[in-house]
């Protein structure tokens, strides 16, 4: 089919060009190069300057010209003598396994229940999509007043509020990042299950319809057949996930800028710019590391998918 | 678009084919079903509810009763206290000044894109659109060391902002928002515009109407439904938006309402009454859209992640 369209489609695209004026070009140019040079000037080229930063010392005071070149000694530092970081690499990954095995296997469940033919699956989807328009720092407060030591909900219900033995859901590092996942799966639980909703709805019915009359139990039919089918927005929410993780620092910064138990790399790359001490080189550096790793999660993704829809379109 | 279209067609047999027979089958698993949701249901909403509880009551009632406890008093006054002790309404006006036009952008210089990379194919289409979706991708820290030297050093005019650069100003935030986010709305428009058929700019450029009147009479019009579910989700995120205007404003005043709470906490919003009376008050104007709005903000979301 790709091959019977593309020869008019070829075809058209030759003559669209002879028709474009001088004035036509000159608009195109405008509409691609305004955007593009924003973009590229605001978010590629610090992302090219945190990596050329990421060698130097540079304390920020002085002008460009005060800037040292220093090899790759901010990478060295970093992972033998920098405290926080190891730390807040393991928080890092402690919070991307949390999301893919809690929220997101909820959240898929949760769909799965909603896409049948429910009576008032609309109030239950609202409902459990509410938190995800709340943004993550006031997810954060609202969720002081449940955790709080002496006056939260938890601690109140389980009587646990006096000095002796009250729980410090927040302040207490063995605990707090695991108080702090909860209340954040509490609202991507709903955004997860929204797009497993949209998956599942987009899924062409005569699947599952097959696998009933194979004699498919639920269970199966979802484990062999529905499941594999979703693998488009399997991998959407892989991506989201691992940048959601990476990504993560307004609910900490909320309840305690980051600190005793709740240290992640972005918390540590902005300390490195709005705190007492200004190491411009140092921040760069583990901005480098986040955007690393980040990168080699979103171009494989990418590339497949862009190659994979322009062919079938395009070409 | 094409995917709801397409929805409604195939959801027709499957309605017919599960009713059918859920009607012979066991019930007491529905029942179940319907228990679990609403037990769920009502612990999503419980935060939420809890908050407006503990908002409702003066801290005089609860630092009597405790704050599980039945109210005593239940009132606004927290919320007037909030509102007008730690100055809200400047906030919300913050925010409005960098959200308007921050979306306005966005929508339009994606538009540019999503028409040129759809209407025209080039070489670069894909290196563009990759491009553009992967900047969107990245975890904002990975920008924000050298953007935050570059806004202290990118010179502004002093009747546009009175310390003279873009850092600390309203322009800066919504340069950085625009920037960061056409990024997603430029895949999502590109997907949208490309089941737009070629048919209709094609007769148009051959009755020798220019590139512009294309993208404005025809394709722009088209996109309607895509814009007003971006618009919706765009706000929503220029609204939650916490960090840009943590790092990039230095001065506390000029901040939007998101950012500003980090400060108010500690300097108003002295106990608990107060801080769930504030986050409230700052709340509310996403969940009014999430009500008046929710089937753009949803399909805003899912226009990203399926395949348009």
């Amino acid at each position: 089919m790709a091959v019977v369209r593309s020869s008019p489609a070829g075809a058209a695209t030759r003559r669209r060009r002879r028709l474009l004026t001088r004035r036509d070009k000159l608009v195109l140019a405008l509409m691609v190069g305004i955007p593009t040079l924003v973009h590229v000037g605001l978010v590629w080229v610090p992302a090219l300057g945190s990596i050329a930063l990421s060698f130097a010392r540079w304390d920020g005071i002085g002008g460009l010209d005060t800037i040292q070149w220093i090899g790759t000694l901010n990478y060295r530092q970093i992972f033998t003598i920098y405290p926080p970081f190891w730390p807040a690499v393991q928080h890092n990954i402690i919070w991307l396994a949390f999301f893919i095995v809690v929220p997101t296997v909820f959240g898929l469940f949760l769909a799965v229940q909603l896409d049948k033919q429910l009576r008032g699956s609309r109030i239950y989807q609202s409902i459990l999509f509410l938190p995800v328009v709340l943004s993550l720092a006031i997810v954060g407060f609202i969720w002081q007043l449940i955790y709080a030591p002496e006056q939260g909900l938890i601690n109140n219900l389980l009587g646990r509020t006096e000095q002796g033995n009250l729980i410090d859901w927040l302040g207490n590092p063995k605990l707090n990042l695991w108080a702090v996942l909860i209340a954040a799966s509490w609202r991507h639980v709903g955004y997860i299950m929204i797009l497993y909703l949209a998956g599942l709805k987009s899924l062409d019915p005569t699947l599952r319809e097959a696998a009933a009359i194979d004699g498919a139990n639920e269970w199966q039919a979802f484990r062999r057949v529905v499941f594999p089918a979703l693998k488009p927005i399997n991998v959407v929410i892989g991506v989201i996930t691992v940048i959601e993780s990476l990504r993560a620092f307004d609910i900490v910064y909320v309840i305690n800028k980051g600190t005793n138990g709740l240290e992640l790399l972005s918390v540590l790359v902005t300390n490195n710019i709005i705190g007492e001490a200004s190491r411009i080189g140092f921040g760069s550096t583990l901005a480098v590391i986040l955007l690393v790793v980040s990168l080699a999660f979103i171009i494989p993704y990418l590339v497949v998918y862009f190659r994979g829809s322009f062919s079938r379109e395009l070409r | 678009m094409a995917v709801t279209d397409a929805d409604v067609t195939r959801a027709a047999p499957r309605v017919a084919v599960t009713t059918a027979g859920q009607r012979r089958r066991i019930r007491p698993a529905r029942v179940l079903l319907h228990a679990f949701l609403i037990g769920t249901c009502l612990v999503w909403l419980a935060p939420l509810l809890w908050a407006v509880y503990t908002s409702l009551r003066p801290y005089a009632d609860t630092a009597e009763r405790g704050y599980v406890s039945l109210p005593g008093h239940l009132g606004l006054s927290n919320f007037t206290a909030a509102w007008t002790n730690a100055e809200l309404p400047r906030y919300y006006l913050n925010t409005l000044i960098v959200a308007v036009p921050a979306v306005l952008l966005t929508l339009l210089l994606a538009s540019f894109i999503g028409f040129a990379v759809s209407r025209f194919s080039w070489k670069f289409n894909v290196a563009l659109l990759i491009l553009f979706t992967a900047g969107n991708l990245l975890p904002q820290q990975v920008i924000i060391t050298p953007l935050y030297r570059m806004f202290l050093l990118i010179p502004l005019p002093t009747w546009l902002n009175d310390t003279g650069t873009l850092y600390d100003s309203y322009w800066g935030i919504i340069a950085i928002h625009v920037a960061f986010q056409v990024g997603f709305c430029a895949f999502v428009l590109s997907n949208y515009m490309r089941t737009i058929p070629h048919e209709l700019t094609e007769a148009a450029l051959v009755d020798g109407a220019s590139v512009w009147r294309q993208y404005w009479k025809i394709v722009l019009p088209l996109c309607r439904p895509a814009l007003a579910a971006l618009a919706t989700l765009e706000f929503i995120f220029v609204y939650n938006d916490f960090f840009w205007a943590l790092v990039l404003m230095q001065s506390g005043d000029k901040r939007p309402i998101t950012s500003a709470l980090a400060n108010l906490e500690g300097l108003y919003f002295t106990d608990l009454n107060l801080i769930a009376a504030g986050s409230l008050l700052a709340a509310i104007p996403t969940l009014i859209v999430y009500i008046t709005l929710q089937r753009q903000f949803v399909r805003g979301l899912t226009l990203g992640a399926t395949k348009g």
